[in-house]
């Protein structure tokens, strides 16, 4: 493609994220505001695809649209028109009329100030060229790391501290969410239509989400893609009213919540005992360890997400409406 | 330099803003949340647009690990977030 076409679709991506992204914020009905949200991530992954970040755009497609989409949808559709929506709440009329032209003109010119901040830093950052020696150190240690991906190296090599952290997060998170209550009221069962098709999508999305595990240790995938994916296949079974989504009950549930963090302390702890440092892989073990911990990390990331999407722990089966799924 | 990952970063900068301002100014707890998400992905537009090193040039791939971590962060954030505020409903429905 030559620079002219690569350029008339830059100009046409970035005025869709702009114009989407105050769509989204502008508008006063939540749904319409959730799903231009949703619209925006897509077109951010386009863009992302664009700059050469294909593990990225998978990841944005995957969890910044798809799944805090349905998440906010699964929020607007338990609170109609009441406290997210903000109409007829005394609480929220008076905090709207409080906010009057003055605060409204002060927090906008700070944004701008905060706009204006970014820009030169980039624009300095810019002036100075690209500062590689990272990106060196990556390409040049990237053979040793076992994985040919240097995404994937630097999430489960070279910074697995990190993702290590990163997991203790998610954890940290589905436990406050836990903590909170029980699972929103889950839907009633699909019609024959919709049921055939979950029938065909969910093993469909299973087996895609293996395939995005083993294809992270070379190409664009890897954990939190593959989880992604996986929690996809619960969102549609809990859409087809199967009431628990799939997950394991009781404390298999639990043991799968913290597979992620406990994987990466099992494989980092060994590794301090046979005097490694600590997730510090021996090359010729790295692939093999990098692919364990990533599985059990995908079943954690997916476990988290459909937690997430159910906004608690799902409710014992009444009807005995759940289902069991693999893994 | 590059044009593109001068107009994709400075786009990220006016995303932030945009974000930025609907997170601080509006009443609705929801509409606040999708500012803030908006808001980190003008962060994460920023750092893709830095990684990039222009057509057939291998991107920094450093920036790019930190965004996929970024992304996971920031569901899990609105996660936690939506579960507060449907505790907060509940309770003024109660009280």
């Amino acid at each position: 493609m030559n620079t002219t076409a690569l350029l008339v679709l830059d100009v046409l991506l970035v005025f869709s994220l702009l114009s989407l992204a105050a769509a989204a914020l502008a508008t006063r009905d939540a749904s319409r505001s959730v799903i231009l949200f949703m619209a925006f991530g897509l077109v951010l992954a386009v863009a992302w695809a664009r700059l050469l970040a294909p593990d990225v755009a998978l990841a944005e497609a995957a969890i910044g649209a798809g799944l805090s989409g349905a998440l906010l949808l699964a929020a607007v559709r338990e609170q109609p028109r009441r406290a997210l929506s903000g109409d007829a709440k005394p609480v929220h009329e008076r905090e709207r009329t409080s906010i009057d032209v003055t605060l409204q003109l002060t927090v906008t010119l700070l944004c701008v100030a905060v706009a204006a901040l970014l820009a030169w830093a980039l624009a300095e950052a810019f002036d100075r060229g690209p500062q590689d020696t990272l990106a060196q150190a990556v390409s040049e240690t990237l053979a040793a790391s076992g994985v040919s991906n240097p995404v994937t190296a630097i999430l489960l090599n070279f910074r697995a501290y990190d993702t290590l952290l990163e997991l203790a997060v998610l954890l940290t998170a589905v436990l406050g969410i836990l903590a909170l209550g029980p699972a929103r009221p889950g839907y009633q069962a699909a019609g024959p239509v919709f049921d055939s098709l979950v029938r065909w999508l969910v093993p469909v999305l299973i087996l895609t989400a293996g395939y995005l595990l083993w294809v992270g240790a070379h190409a664009p995938g890897g954990a939190f893609q593959a989880g992604a994916t996986l929690a996809a296949a619960a969102v549609v079974l809990r859409l087809a009213g199967h009431r628990t989504a799939g997950l394991p009950p009781g404390r298999t549930l639990h043991v799968v919540m913290a597979a992620g963090v406990g994987m990466f302390l099992v494989v980092g702890l060994s590794l301090l005992v046979l005097g490694r440092p600590f997730l510090g892989y021996p090359p010729a073990w790295a692939g093999g360890l990098i692919l364990l911990i990533e599985s059990a990390a995908m079943l954690a990331i997916a476990a988290t997400l459909v937690l997430a999407f159910l906004g608690g722990r799902p409710q014992p089966a009444a009807g005995l409406s759940g289902e069991k799924r693999q893994c | 330099m590059l044009t593109a990952q001068w107009l994709y970063a400075m786009t990220g900068c006016l995303i932030v803003a945009l974000g930025l301002r609907t997170a601080l100014l509006h009443a609705v707890l929801l509409h606040r949340l999708i500012g803030v998400n908006v808001m980190g992905a003008g962060v994460f537009l920023m750092l893709i647009a830095v990684a990039y090193r222009g057509p057939g040039v291998a991107p920094d791939p450093v920036p790019h690990a930190l965004v996929l971590t970024g992304i996971v962060v920031a569901v899990s954030a609105t996660a936690l977030a939506l579960a507060l505020a449907r505790r907060l409903t509940g309770e003024q429905d109660n009280g």
